[in-house]
C-alpha cells in the first residue's frame, strides 16, 4: 500500500482505493465538506466510474456521501456528543470487494469514534437501499447515533464504492483484543476482486500510521 | 534605548500592574544598568513569572530524583525521555491549564490538551496517547457540571481532531477544588533515540523562523495569569484565554516531524506561555548564545500590534524554528507542504544578548543567561496548618445506624469519584492509531509499538484526600499507586512526570504541603526506581473559597517487554479463582468511606511501606511474565469491596458483567466488616487466576 497526496491529481496505477478516517480539514464547516474538493477527488471519482474498488472508513464515509458517490450523508450524532466504543454489526451484504469473506448475517464487534455518524438520506434513497440490498453493516442492539435504520455502512449501485462509519481497521489483531475488522481487507484477496488485484492502496495521509 | 512610540512610561504602579515586586523591579533596573522599557517590563514579568520561572519552587525540585540508565532527558527540556528496547524511546510530560478552563472550560482545556501535544512532538516524537487527570467541586452544583462538561468536550475536541487516543487519566471530585477546578494533561510520544531533538538554540547565523498560525492579541499575559489567584475579577480574564485550532495542530505535528528528520533545523520549540518571549528567550539561553528579532516581521492577525503584544501573545499553534542559515528555503518549502506559513524573522547571534528591534530601532535589549536564570528565588515559611494536625487524630463521630456493608458498597459505586467515568472517556477516541491494548477504565493504559513486541503501559494517579491530611505519605501514596497501576497491567514502571498543583506557595501551610508532598515523591521514586523526568508546578490555585486539596498528580510511563502478555483489570473466565495479594488492616482514615458515608474527610491516612509496594510491583510484573494472570485490579479508595466489584463488572472493552463469589473470613479474621472491606491499605490487589495456576 501507498499513500497518495489530497493535492496530487493522480491515483499512479492504483487498483484500490481507500479514503481513512480522520478530521479532514479539522471537520470545519462540515465533515467532509472541504475535503471532497480536494484535487485528487476527481482521480477517484474517475477510479469509482470506471467500476474500481473505492473504501471510505469513517471520516472517508463522510467525504465520499459529501463527494456524490455514495447516497445520503451523515450528521451529529443523536445525542450530540462525540463517541467512542466497540459496537456489534451485522454484516448485511457480503456481495462487495471489501465484505466478501463475511458470511451473509454474520455479526461482528469493530470500533466506532465519531461525533457525525447518524447516517441520514431521503425516503426514496433509503427505500432503495434497503430494496437493493445496498445497506452493507447495520448496528445490532444500541444504536449508538441514531443512525436511520441502523445503517453503519452502504455501497453504491455498482456495489464497488463502499462506506462505513465505524473502523473495522483498528481491530484487526488479537494483541488489540479482536480481529473481526481483518476480513474487510482480507475481502479483497478473494475472488470477487481479482479483476483489479494488484496492490493495496490508499489516499490521505492525515492520519499517517493508522 | 528609546520607548516605543506609544508605550506608557514605566511607573511603579505599571510594575505593580505587571505582578513584580519592588524588589524584583530593583533587581531588572540593576542587571539593565536602566528603567527597562514597556517591553522589556512585559518580558521580565512573564518569565519571571512563577509559570516561567519557578521562582518557589526551585530549590524543592532540585531534590527530585532525576536520574538513571533509563533516563535519556531529564527535567529542563520540553518533555522527558527515557529509554525503550530497539532503540525506541518515549517523550512524555504532563502540564496544567486549570486557571483558564476555570473562566473557559472548553477552550482553556482545549488549548492545555494542544499545548502538551506540542511539548512532546518538538521533542521529535509522534504523540501515541494522551492522558488527564480532571478535578472539580461537587457535581451537585450546576457551575461545576458547566465546568465538568466544558472540559471534557475541549479535550475531546481538540484530541480527537488531531488523532491522539486517550488512553488514561481520573476524575475526582472534592468540595476543595469549587472555583478552581484542575485540568492536568499529559501526553506520551515516541521516537528513536538517535532523532531526539533539544531545544537548545546554537549555530551563530542561523535563522529563526514562525511556523503555524499568525500572532493575535489573544492570551496575553496567560504566564501571569496562571500565576495569580482567582477572584471575582478574574472573569474578566475570559478574553485573554486563547482558543484552540486542533487542524493547524495536526498540521503543526508533521510539518514538525517533518522538519526534525530533515536535518534542516538545529531547535524547535511551541510558543507556549509566554509565547514568543519564553520560546526565544529559553532556546537563547539553553544554547549559549545570544539572538535578535525584528518583530515588525511576525505575521500577526491584526493590524497595529505593538512589539509588547507580540512578544507576549499566546496565540496558540505557533512554532518557533531555528532553521541552518542555508536550509530556509528548505524550511519554507516543508511547511508549504502542510499549507503553513513559515517566517524568518530573526538570528542567532554571538554576543548572548536577548535583543528585539522593530525595523531599525532597537526595542528590547536584555543579557540574554541573565533573563532566564537570574530570576529571584524564593524560600518561603512553611508551617503545617494546627488545624490538619488535628484533624489527622480525629475519627468520625458514631452515627447511628450505621448502613450495612452491602449498601455502603452501593453508595460508594454510586459516589461519581468511584463511579465508571464510561460517560467521560467515551466522548474521547481511544482506538484511533490501533495501538490500545486496553483501554480506558483499567487500571492502566496499554498501547503497543506496531514493528516490536513490546508495549507501554500509562496511567495517571494522585489522592489528595490523603493529601491534605498528610502530604509527605499522600505524596509517596500517589508515586505507590501509579506504580501499582501500572504495574497490575504487567509493565514495569520506569519513570514519572509529575503536575503539582497545590495554593499560594506564599502561605506557610501551603508551602508545608509543597515541600512534604516533593519529599514523599522523591522518597517512592528512589524505592521505586522510578525518575522524575520533568513535569510542572501550578501554584496559585486558590478561589475565594480557599486553596485547593494539595494534588501533586503523578503521570507514570512502564514498560510492558510483550504486549500479548498485557494483564486486563476485569475477570473473564468463568470458574477462574480470585486471589488477594497483600494484607488489609484497619486504615480508614482519608477513606472514601468515611468521607461518602459518615461525611468525615480526616483521620490518618494509610501509611505506605515503600518495601512492600516495590515486592508486589515486582510480584506483578514476574506473574504477568509468567502468563499466571487473568485479571489484576488495585484497591485503592473505596478498599477491598470497591476493587472486588469493579474487577467483576467489567467495562466497554472488556468482557462485561462477571459475578465474583469471594470468602473473605480467613484472610483478616480479626477485621470488622467494614474495615475489612473499606480499608484503604496500600499495596494489595484483587487477582483472577486459572484454576490449574493455583498451588493447590
Amino acid at each position: 500500500p501507498y499513500y497518495v497526496w489530497h493535492k496530487d491529481t493522480d491515483l499512479k496505477g492504483a487498483d484500490v482505493v481507500i479514503l481513512p478516517g480522520g478530521f479532514s480539514y479539522g471537520d470545519y464547516l462540515r465533515s467532509g465538506a472541504i475535503a471532497r474538493f480536494s484535487p485528487i477527488m476527481e482521480a477517484v471519482a474517475a477510479h469509482a466510474r470506471a467500476g474500481g474498488p473505492v473504501l471510505g472508513l469513517c471520516n472517508g464515509f463522510q467525504i465520499l456521501c459529501e463527494a456524490g458517490l455514495l447516497p445520503g450523508g451523515l450528521v451529529r450524532n443523536d445525542r450530540l456528543r462525540y463517541v467512542s466504543r466497540p459496537v456489534r454489526l451485522r454484516v448485511e451484504a457480503v456481495d462487495t470487494p471489501f465484505t466478501n469473506a463475511y458470511r451473509k448475517g454474520e455479526e461482528i464487534t469493530v470500533p466506532i469514534a465519531h461525533g457525525d455518524g447518524r447516517y441520514v438520506a431521503d425516503a426514496p434513497t433509503l427505500a432503495a437501499l434497503e430494496a437493493e440490498g445496498r445497506v452493507v453493516w447495520r448496528y445490532v442492539g444500541e444504536n449508538p447515533n441514531g443512525s436511520t435504520n441502523g445503517i453503519a455502512g452502504v455501497c453504491n449501485a455498482a456495489r464497488n464504492v463502499v462506506g462505513v462509519m465505524p473502523h473495522p481497521e483498528r481491530l484487526n489483531a488479537p494483541v488489540l483484543g479482536g480481529q473481526d475488522g481483518a476480513r474487510v481487507f482480507f475481502s479483497l484477496e478473494a475472488r470477487d476482486a481479482t479483476q483489479h488485484a494488484g496492490d493495496l492502496r490508499a489516499v490521505g495521509g492525515h492520519h499517517r500510521g493508522v | 534605548m528609546t520607548p516605543f512610540p506609544g508605550d506608557p512610561p514605566v511607573t511603579s504602579a505599571l510594575v505593580e500592574e505587571h505582578h513584580l515586586t519592588p524588589d524584583e523591579f530593583a533587581r531588572i533596573e540593576k542587571l539593565l544598568g536602566r528603567t527597562p522599557t514597556l517591553s522589556e517590563l512585559g518580558i521580565f514579568s512573564a518569565l519571571w513569572s512563577e509559570h516561567c520561572s519557578y521562582k518557589h519552587s526551585r530549590p524543592i525540585l532540585k531534590t527530585f530524583p532525576t536520574t538513571g540508565p533509563q533516563v535519556v532527558q531529564g527535567p529542563g527540556e520540553n518533555a522527558g525521555v527515557l529509554r525503550l528496547p530497539d532503540g525506541w524511546a518515549v517523550a512524555f510530560k504532563i502540564e496544567s491549564h486549570n486557571h483558564p478552563s476555570a473562566v473557559e472550560p472548553y477552550q482553556g482545556a482545549a488549548t492545555g490538551a494542544g499545548g502538551i501535544l506540542r511539548d512532546v512532538f518538538t521533542m521529535g516524537a509522534r504523540p501515541v496517547a494522551m492522558l488527564n487527570s480532571l478535578r472539580f467541586g461537587s457535581l451537585d452544583e450546576a457551575r461545576n457540571r458547566y465546568l465538568f462538561a466544558g472540559v471534557v468536550k475541549g479535550i475531546g475536541d481538540y484530541g480527537n481532531c488531531v488523532g491522539v487516543p486517550v488512553l488514561g487519566g481520573e476524575v475526582d471530585f472534592a468540595p476543595g477544588y469549587t472555583g478552581n477546578p484542575l485540568v492536568n494533561a499529559m501526553c506520551v510520544g515516541l521516537l528513536k533515540e538517535k532523532d531526539l531533538i533539544r531545544a537548545a538554540a546554537h549555530g551563530v547565523g542561523n535563522v529563526l523562523i514562525t511556523m503555524g498560525s499568525s500572532t493575535g492579541r489573544d492570551g496575553i499575559h496567560g504566564a501571569s495569569f496562571a500565576s495569580e489567584e482567582l477572584t471575582a475579577k478574574s472573569e474578566a480574564r475570559r478574553p485573554q484565554v486563547q482558543v484552540g485550532d486542533p487542524f493547524t495542530e495536526k498540521l503543526l505535528l508533521e510539518a514538525s516531524l517533518e522538519l526534525i528528520q530533515s536535518g534542516h533545523i538545529v531547535a524547535i520549540q511551541d510558543m507556549g506561555a509566554a509565547g514568543l518571549t519564553s520560546s526565544s528567550a529559553e532556546m537563547a539561553a539553553r544554547g549559549g548564545v545570544g539572538v535578535e528579532i525584528d518583530l515588525s516581521l511576525v505575521p500577526t492577525r491584526e493590524k497595529g500590534m505593538t512589539p509588547y503584544e507580540i512578544l507576549l501573545s499566546e496565540s496558540q499553534e505557533r512554532m518557533l524554528v531555528v532553521a541552518k542559515a542555508d536550509r530556509v528555503k528548505a524550511v519554507e518549502a516543508i511547511a508549504a507542504k502542510w499549507d503553513l506559513t513559515a517566517m524568518p524573522i530573526g538570528r542567532v547571534t554571538d554576543d548572548g544578548m536577548y535583543r528585539c528591534m522593530w525595523k531599525d530601532q532597537v526595542v528590547v535589549e536584555i543579557p540574554g543567561r541573565q533573563l532566564v536564570e537570574d530570576c529571584p528565588v524564593y524560600y518561603p515559611e512553611a508551617k503545617e496548618s494546627p488545624a490538619v494536625a488535628r484533624l489527622r487524630t480525629e475519627r468520625p463521630t458514631p452515627h447511628s445506624p450505621l448502613p450495612q456493608v452491602g449498601e455502603a458498597l452501593l453508595r460508594l459505586l454510586d459516589d461519581p469519584s468511584i463511579a465508571s467515568k464510561r460517560w467521560v472517556y467515551e466522548q474521547y477516541d481511544s482506538s484511533v492509531q490501533a495501538r490500545a491494548v486496553i483501554h480506558p477504565g483499567g487500571d492502566a493504559g496499554v498501547l503497543r509499538v506496531q514493528g516490536t513486541d513490546f508495549a507501554l503501559a500509562v496511567t495517571t494517579d494522585c489522592n489528595s484526600r490523603y493529601l491534605a491530611l498528610d502530604p509527605y505519605e499522600g505524596g509517596m501514596a500517589a508515586v505507590a499507586e501509579a506504580a501499582r497501576n501500572v504495574a497490575c497491567t504487567g509493565a514495569r514502571p520506569l519513570g514519572l512526570t509529575d503536575c503539582l498543583n497545590f495554593g499560594s506557595p506564599e502561605r506557610p501551610e501551603v508551602f508545608f504541603q509543597f515541600r512534604e508532598a516533593c519529599r514523599g515523591i522523591s522518597d517512592a521514586c528512589v524505592a521505586l526506581d522510578t525518575p522524575v523526568t520533568g513535569g510542572n508546578v501550578s501554584f496559585y490555585n486558590e478561589s475565594p473559597t480557599g486553596s485547593v486539596d494539595p494534588t501533586p498528580v503523578i503521570g507514570m510511563v512502564g514498560l510492558l517487554e510483550h504486549a500479548d502478555r498485557a494483564v486486563p483489570s476485569h475477570a473473564s473466565g468463568a470458574g477462574d479463582v480470585v486471589l488477594i495479594a497483600g494484607d488489609t488492616s484497619s486504615e480508614l482514615g482519608g477513606s472514601a468511606y468515611w468521607e461518602v458515608i459518615q461525611g468525615f474527610r480526616g483521620g490518618t491516612p494509610p501509611r505506605v511501606d515503600l518495601v512492600g509496594a516495590r515486592h508486589l510491583v515486582d510480584f506483578l510484573v514476574g506473574a504477568a511474565s509468567g502468563r499466571l494472570l487473568k485479571s489484576a485490579h488495585d484497591a485503592s479508595a473505596g478498599g477491598l469491596g470497591v476493587a472486588l466489584a469493579e474487577a467483576a463488572i467489567g467495562g466497554p472493552y472488556q468482557n462485561a458483567g462477571m459475578g465474583l463469589t469471594v470468602d473473605l473470613s480467613n484472610y483478616a479474621p480479626a477485621l470488622s466488616d467494614g474495615d475489612l472491606l473499606f480499608s484503604e491499605s496500600h499495596n494489595r490487589a484483587v487477582l483472577t487466576v486459572s484454576p490449574d495456576r493455583v498451588p493447590a
